[in-house]
């Protein structure tokens, strides 16, 4: 069985209808019980954390006040002051802006330079022998936190944004990763492209990349997410307040809990409370990653077992 | 890999006359390559800009390791500093209190981590195959990933507003007059509380291998075991785990590899209420002391050591696998 096969099957078409096979006993209801307690645990740990933020955030000043300050589960009358407050302008605002800014360019220059050097690689090529050894050797060594800010800093990329793009734009997992979804590709049709008198970029725009859209699909929101969630090069590189991504929005005002003062929002007259001006800009950062997450999923599997087993 | 021997490559046109001996024979190796260059120029050209990226932000660096043997100041730069042997390299010997500590630190986190965190995702991932309903499989597997894909800093966020003083927990605690149980900013409890966030994290998101194993097993198998009077259990301890076992001492192989490095973004971001000496780790210090304090070649000097070591390990760990016969993260 090919490993697309395997993911294929993984992501679907086993025991669809849900039957137990004949030969099965059927379930003692003890375990069913332990086992519904254990899975009904494991998701409320996942949900209940961002349930609780979503309602501080739309919470009133009174409503905090009655939790004694504290987060709280439901709110009845949900106000949006906060959101209001940190959208309206503003250093989060800003860098809400810079966030989607550098995820747009980073990801379509990502998926750009993967594939193609994928490609190179998928095929026989000149030089793609030694280039894919260096590609495996990439994915093995790290090059160290104090050599790879210093070759930043040589390039003259402090404080500026392609320091968030640069050193992590091609992958190398993520190469191997198309490499292999290309080699899956059936290869008469490279040839025949061929014999038509197709250049290699003709076949790569006309036959590879429509071929491929799960797996770049997949990698690009994997790049998107990374370059979204960016926070230690971000730390490392970006000094300037002005210039400062999500992340470092997310560190300084809601886990250091630096107070949000009338110069960092866009408030009419009073200020809402803290707590849900921080869980305001929390679900912020979250939602994006939410309104993908649904079209990332179909094709988790098929995206994490290529590189898992063709490595 | 390199599994097929032929050498013409797949991009060349099928037509083409083979090269007969006299043609290898009759360019230099040299200018073979080059003909070879000239035909596939196009491709290359696709293909170099990632190249160039890795080379420049990656092999770079490599190189800017030198300075692990230099007494390496800003202002100076890598070309004037001078060489002081292995001088950066004495924390490893002459015991550096901020190091030894660091090193434990990392030790006793990956012990608990591979114990402790390693683990859940096979529990998970046993719990959801046994489930019939697909649909409901797939749900609990969307919800289960989702951490995943946050970012630390959000995801200490979420800690900090469910477990913090002034959290969830305590919110409760307090309201029905309970003593409060504090959890962030306690040394003691630091450790605890990293791994608890890990699992929060990729527990889920680490089922996904496991899953896919699972259903690469033979169905046969377990008829075959039921068949024999085998109930769930049997079936579970003398099929579905043996099945597992390359996967699972793969995944520990790339854990050992990895074993020096524990959340390090993790770390950064809570080290300050705890202090250095609960949540200093090998990658936290580099980070102080090199970028922070300004011991340059020092840091380097650790995290080179750290990148061989980790190296090694893999390799080690992969041959302890090869001993055991199972296959291990790549053939000998």
């Amino acid at each position: 069985m090919t490993t697309l096969e395997a993911a294929e099957a993984q992501s679907g078409g086993r025991r669809k209808s849900g039957k137990r096979p004949p030969w099965m006993e059927s379930p003692n209801p003890l375990t069913q019980i332990v086992k519904a307690i254990a899975l009904g645990i494991s998701v409320l740990l996942v949900i209940i954390p961002f349930w609780s933020v979503l309602a501080t955030s739309l919470a009133s000043q009174q409503r905090i006040n009655e939790s004694a300050g504290g987060m709280i589960m439901w709110t009845n009358k949900p106000s949006f002051a906060a959101y209001k407050a940190v959208l309206g302008g503003g250093v989060v605002t800003r860098a809400m802006v810079i966030s989607i800014l550098i995820t747009v360019v980073g990801t379509l220059l990502s998926l750009a330079t993967t594939a193609g050097l994928a490609y190179w690689l998928s095929r026989k090529s000149f030089g793609s022998k030694p280039v894919l050894m260096l590609v495996l050797g990439a994915v093995l060594f790290s090059p160290g936190l104090i050599p790879s800010y210093l070759v930043v800093k040589q390039f003259g990329l402090l404080d500026s944004w392609w320091s968030l793009i640069l050193p992590v734009m091609v992958n190398a997992f993520n190469v191997i990763v198309m490499r292999a979804f290309f080699q899956e590709l059936p290869q008469e049709l490279f040839e025949s492209a061929a014999i038509d008198g197709a250049s290699s970029l003709t076949i790569l725009t006309k036959i590879v990349l429509p071929l491929s859209k799960a797996v770049l699909a997949v990698i690009g929101l994997f790049y998107a997410v990374a370059y979204w969630n960016a926070f230690f090069n971000a730390l490392l590189y970006i000094q300037t307040t002005d210039k400062w991504p999500m992340a470092l929005v997310l560190r300084t005002f809601v886990v250091n809990q630096t107070t949000i003062g009338g110069d960092q929002i866009q408030a009419s007259e009073v200020i809402p409370p803290q707590l849900p001006l921080q869980m305001a800009i929390l679900v912020i950062a979250i939602v994006p990653i939410l309104i993908v997450y649904p079209f990332l999923q179909r094709h988790f599997a098929k995206g994490v077992m290529i590189g898992a087993v063709k490595g | 890999m390199g599994q097929t021997s032929v050498t013409r490559p797949v991009g060349e046109a099928v037509t083409e006359t083979r090269p007969t001996e006299s043609d290898d024979v009759r360019g230099s190796k040299f200018t073979r390559s080059l003909r070879r260059l000239s035909r596939d120029k196009l491709l290359v050209g696709i293909g170099l800009p990632g190249a160039l990226v890795l080379i420049l932000f990656q092999y770079l660096p490599l190189l800017g390791n030198v300075i692990a043997f230099q007494d390496y100041q800003p202002y100076l730069g890598i070309t004037e500093a001078p060489f002081i042997g292995l001088q950066n390299f004495s924390f490893l010997w002459d015991g550096n209190p901020a190091f030894l500590n660091a090193l434990v630190n990392t030790l006793i986190l990956t012990i608990i981590q591979t114990v402790l965190v390693f683990p859940v995702p096979l529990f998970l991932a046993l719990l959801l195959n046994s489930l019939a309903g697909e649909r409901l499989k797939r749900l609990l597997q969307s919800i289960l990933y989702l951490p995943h894909f946050l970012s630390w800093v959000i995801v200490v966020a979420l800690f900090q507003q469910m477990l913090g003083n002034a959290g969830m927990l305590n919110t409760f605690l307090i309201q029905h007059g309970l003593p409060q149980f504090h959890v962030i900013g306690v040394p003691d409890l630091f450790k605890a509380l990293i791994t608890t966030q890990a699992i929060w994290k990729d527990a889920g998101w680490g089922t996904i291998i496991f899953l896919a194993a699972l259903s690469q097993v033979d169905q046969q198998l377990y008829e075959a075991a039921a068949v024999d009077g085998a109930g769930p259990w049997k079936r579970l301890w003398h099929v579905t785990l043996p099945q597992l076992k390359g996967m699972f001492i793969l995944l520990l192989i790339l854990r050992l590899g990895n074993s020096l490095s524990v959340g390090f973004e993790q770390i950064i971001l809570q080290q300050g209420p705890v202090g250095l000496e609960a949540s200093e780790v090998l990658d936290t210090w580099v980070y102080n002391n090199g970028i922070i304090g300004g011991n340059w070649g020092m840091s380097a000097a650790a995290g080179l050591v750290k990148s061989v070591v980790g190296v090694f390990l893999v390799i080690g760990a992969n041959k302890l696998a090869h001993v055991f016969g199972e296959r291990g993260v790549y053939e000998k």
